[in-house]
């Protein structure tokens, strides 16, 4: 996740779409929030006319799958083993959730980005917060919610200088008792659930060579999956399962390397050619330059417990230039699918090969059943950071579909025979040249953000980015006494000038249903409900629940900073249901605020700082979870 | 005004550095605690000791503020205002405000005394391992890895890292020099001040060759290093320019005992108070 000091072209005609004088009014309109109880709207919803909404009407719904449990806890960030963030529970539903109201807050003291979800099992919630990485498990028998035990982990201070994008932690998951989560230097714990003791904890990742974790780990039968961060670090990704029960080893697969490494074997069945041959973790790389070539796992991991498999997504390439890496650079900015008991890998496939643009590919898959031309598959759905929703036969690798959910001119889509992601190669990378209107930016069309899946509609909720990029002028740099010379990145809003946006998307017609433009990238999780509705929150700090049909605004309350936390919902042991989410602005679209980084250093965070001057306008930094309940 | 007046005023206008008494007045200076031989919290750098010089000239007393010279340093630094001055950093930097150069150099072609010498990019085969530093780091490539990539060199290179590891033995800037010294590397391609000073110190003796000022490359492998302040800290950049003037041939001295390589074929004029 990194700026681009190699630069991209735009496509013949496509800056004709963009209105960036808009953009730029729109950027600088001095923040005005709209009075409570008036008609304080998102900037706009858009009902989309023409072939999206008549192809909703004539597809086929895809399903979840019978292991996407929907009961009334709430136990993992995803939710359940295929990642859909839906909830059966519906006594908060369309009709009475304009009565919804806070019950509970609960401040962690801390200012930088929470965007940990909030996890329920029984009478107790849990939650992890950002380095450093403090567990709190809240009362839910007792009035108001108090804290049962917190456990602080020894955490090396260190870790938070090679963390790329703020300290942030993505969340803690509870199986048979216990309580895992990664911290910021690399260790993962066990807790025991009921006390907050310590079970085992191991140092997987080390922050001497540029690693950290941030990821929520994942648990899969008897095993608890985990990964490093930092792929700006010259970091080899891996990805390791653990015993639920003595935090051992029972397998580590890295990203890049030789097939023995990269647990690649006789199972290995990729659909495409480009995916085949031996050792391509070595070969697709210059000589050795696979050894700090990036491909670490952050993001998401779902489990078919069918098909016995594991799906997550690897991060992308490094070094960034590009042009010392020639080459497709396996298996960095790609999907695999892997053997839960051996992690041997069944397939690959890379969305971005030899990505240029910071195109990681560790967005979640949301695994679900469809009827697709007449047969029934099961796939997986994967919005990627290069702006596409790719629909991906989960059993065998093949890609059925993949639109763009945003302005993209990076590439002109996928070409479903081969697989391959048509670059638009127009330009290729030049040291020093100065190239405007690059879409999408480098955190993607989407980036980490979750989206959830309705078993109800139907339908995928995707809380993403609408963000473009200049690479300016070369300008004098300075790192530990070595000046350079670098191309600054400055992303700003893409078209129609604003930042963020919140859709609802049919699959099979590959099209938007509706969406939801908003000032700031929407940066939060998303949750789906039997109640008809959608929840997810702004990064001024509106937490917003919506109609999962037609993306009418229902309720809304503002926290007391931005949200880009994952929301959860649950039955409370006093039967009633409850929702709930972290507020505490920051993250990389958020580091002007948590890190509190003058607004004149455009290309601080990353190039991201442009895109979101005025965000301390709207919010300041300051964790806590809420939680909401009818009265 | 007279001159009395004028220096009580430049000395109220840099009042928020003065801490603790009324008469020890304090020049707080950003710096990185492990960077040889830039900084070094034994004082060994020459960083170390330009400021001691400098703080001489300005009657102040030098404060070292330490933090690793990693990402955001000049945001967690200087714009957090733990401190004041970071003593070395390229002239013409958008983000602070610099005083004049008082040195420049070149990046330099480093090789084994008994190797094949390199003395510009044209001298280099593809036969031949080739290190570098600031390979991707941070979104980065030193101006050598960009001029390198140009030139159809990628399997060649080998990356060293100039930030956010800490070795095992010898210093983070060193790891590249000990790379040619032990053959791991054929020639390295290294900044000036590191090159020179580290050249003296391997197992082996190793030649520092300046790159060619006059040949055409992408991008600059010269640049002029100053003092960084604030923005908005004009009079201490004043006060500095000042001092830096008066020291130059002290610092000259002081640069050359670190083994500073000159650029080649730039005039010292430039360098000339």
């Amino acid at each position: 996740m990194l700026r681009i000091p190699c630069i991209v072209s735009i496509g013949a005609g496509f800056a004709a779409v963009f209105a960036y004088a808009a953009a730029a009014q729109e950027a600088t309109t001095p923040p005005v929030d709209p009075p409570a109880g008036a008609a304080a709207q998102p900037l706009s919803v858009k009902p989309l006319p023409g072939p999206a909404a008549d192809a909703t009407a004539t597809t086929v719904k895809p399903r979840a799958p019978a292991f996407a449990d929907a009961g009334p806890e709430w136990v993992t960030p995803g939710k359940n083993p295929a990642h859909t963030r839906y909830s059966a529970l519906n006594q908060i539903n369309a009709d009475n959730v304009g009565n919804m109201r806070a019950v509970s807050t609960f401040s962690t003291g801390l200012s930088a980005g929470h965007e940990a979800a909030p996890v329920v099992v029984g009478s107790t919630l849990y939650f992890v917060t950002p380095y450093p990485n403090v567990v709190y498990a809240l009362d839910l028998n007792q009035p108001g919610f108090p804290m049962k035990w917190k456990f602080e982990p020894t955490v090396v201070a260190a870790a938070q200088g090679m963390a790329c994008c703020d300290i942030v932690n993505r969340g803690v998951v509870f199986d048979n008792g216990r309580i895992f989560f990664n911290t910021l230097d690399g260790q993962t714990y066990a807790l025991n659930a009921e006390t907050g003791e310590e079970i085992w904890r191991r140092q997987l990742a080390d922050i001497k060579q540029g690693e950290t974790m941030t990821m929520a780990p994942f648990v899969a039968k008897d095993k608890v999956i985990v990964g490093n961060s930092g792929g700006e670090m010259g970091v080899r990704g891996w990805a390791q399962a653990l015993d639920v029960a003595t935090g051992e080893t029972a397998w580590k697969a890295y990203s890049t390397g030789p097939d023995e490494e990269v647990l690649i074997g006789a199972e290995y069945e990729p659909f495409y050619d480009q995916e085949k041959g031996k050792d391509l973790g070595v070969t697709t790389w210059p000589a050795d330059m696979w050894k700090t070539g990036g491909g670490t796992v952050w993001g998401w991991i779902s489990h078919d417990p069918e098909l016995n498999l594991i799906y997550y997504g690897t991060s992308n390439p490094g070094p960034w230039n590009s042009t010392v890496r020639p080459g497709a650079n396996k298996y960095t900015a790609g999907i695999f699918a892997r053997d839960v008991d051996t992690g041997q890998a069944r397939w690959f496939y890379q969305m971005s090969p030899h990505d240029v643009s910071d195109y990681d590919g560790v967005n979640e898959n949301i695994l679900v059943d469809i009827e697709w031309n007449g047969e029934e598959r099961k796939v997986l759905a994967h919005p990627d950071r290069n702006g596409h929703f790719y629909v991906i036969d989960r059993e065998t690798g093949e890609v059925l579909s993949a639109k763009p959910f945003h302005a993209v001119n990076s590439s002109h889509g996928v070409d479903l025979e081969t697989g391959a992601l048509i670059y638009n190669t127009d330009k290729r990378p030049e040291t020093g040249k100065k190239v405007t209107d690059i879409c999408p930016a480098p955190p993607g069309a989407k980036d980490w953000q979750p989206s959830a899946f309705s078993h109800d509609t139907g339908l995928f909720y995707i809380p993403h980015n609408n963000l473009c990029m200049d690479l300016v002028e070369t300008e004098v740099g300075y790192i530990a006494g070595t000046p350079y010379v670098g191309a600054d990145v400055w992303m700003k809003p893409g078209p129609g000038g604003h930042r963020g946006e919140f859709s609802a998307w049919d699959m099979a017609a590959g099209a938007e249903v509706w969406t939801i433009n908003e000032r700031f990238p929407v940066w939060s999780g998303t949750l789906a409900t039997a109640g008809n509705l959608v929840f997810y929150g702004t990064m001024e700090g509106w937490f917003r629940a919506v109609n999962a049909t037609t993306g009418e605004e229902l309720w809304r309350f503002r926290t007391g900073s931005g949200i880009i936390g994952q929301p959860t919902t649950w039955q409370g042991p006093d039967g009633k249901q409850y929702v709930s989410v972290l507020s505490g602005v920051g993250g990389w679209a958020g580091a002007i605020v948590s890190g509190n980084i003058d607004a004149r250093d455009g290309t601080a965070a990353l190039g991201f700082v442009n895109a979101m001057k005025d965000l301390p306008d709207y919010t300041t930094a300051g964790g806590a979870l809420y939680v909401f309940g009818l009265p | 005004m007279s001159l009395a007046c004028r220096s009580w005023l430049v000395a109220a206008a840099v009042m928020p550095l003065v801490a603790g008494t009324a008469d020890a007045r304090e020049l707080r200076v950003c710096a990185d605690p492990d960077n040889m031989p830039f900084s070094h919290e034994s004082g060994e750098g020459f960083e170390n000791k330009v400021m001691a010089l400098v703080g001489r000239e300005m009657g102040a007393e030098v404060k070292f503020v330490w933090a690793p010279q990693w990402r955001g340093f000049v945001r967690k630094t200087l714009r957090a205002r733990t401190c004041d001055v970071i003593p070395g950093i390229p002239t013409g930097i958008d983000r602070a405000r610099t005083t004049r150069p008082y040195y420049m150099s070149s990046y330099a072609f480093v090789t084994r005394r008994d190797g094949v010498p390199i003395r510009s990019f044209s001298d280099l085969k593809k036969d031949m391992a080739i290190g570098v530093q600031l390979i991707g780091d941070d979104g980065v490539n030193s101006p050598p890895v960009e001029e390198l990539a140009a030139r159809g060199y990628t399997s060649e290179l080998k990356g060293y890292m100039a930030w956010g590891r800490v070795p095992d033995n010898g210093a983070p800037l060193e790891q590249i020099m000990m790379a040619v010294a032990d053959g791991t590397v054929d020639v390295a391609v290294v900044w000036g001040p590191p090159a020179g000073y580290f050249a003296t110190r391997e197992a082996v003796p190793l030649d520092v060759h300046p790159v060619d000022g006059n040949e055409k490359t992408v991008v600059p492998m010269t640049f002029a290093i100053g003092m960084g302040v604030r923005r908005d800290d004009e009079d201490l950049a004043k006060e500095l320019d000042a001092a830096l003037v008066k020291l130059a041939p002290e610092i000259r001295t002081l640069l050359d005992s670190y083994g500073l390589p000159q650029p080649v074929r730039k005039s010292r004029a430039e360098l000339a108070p």
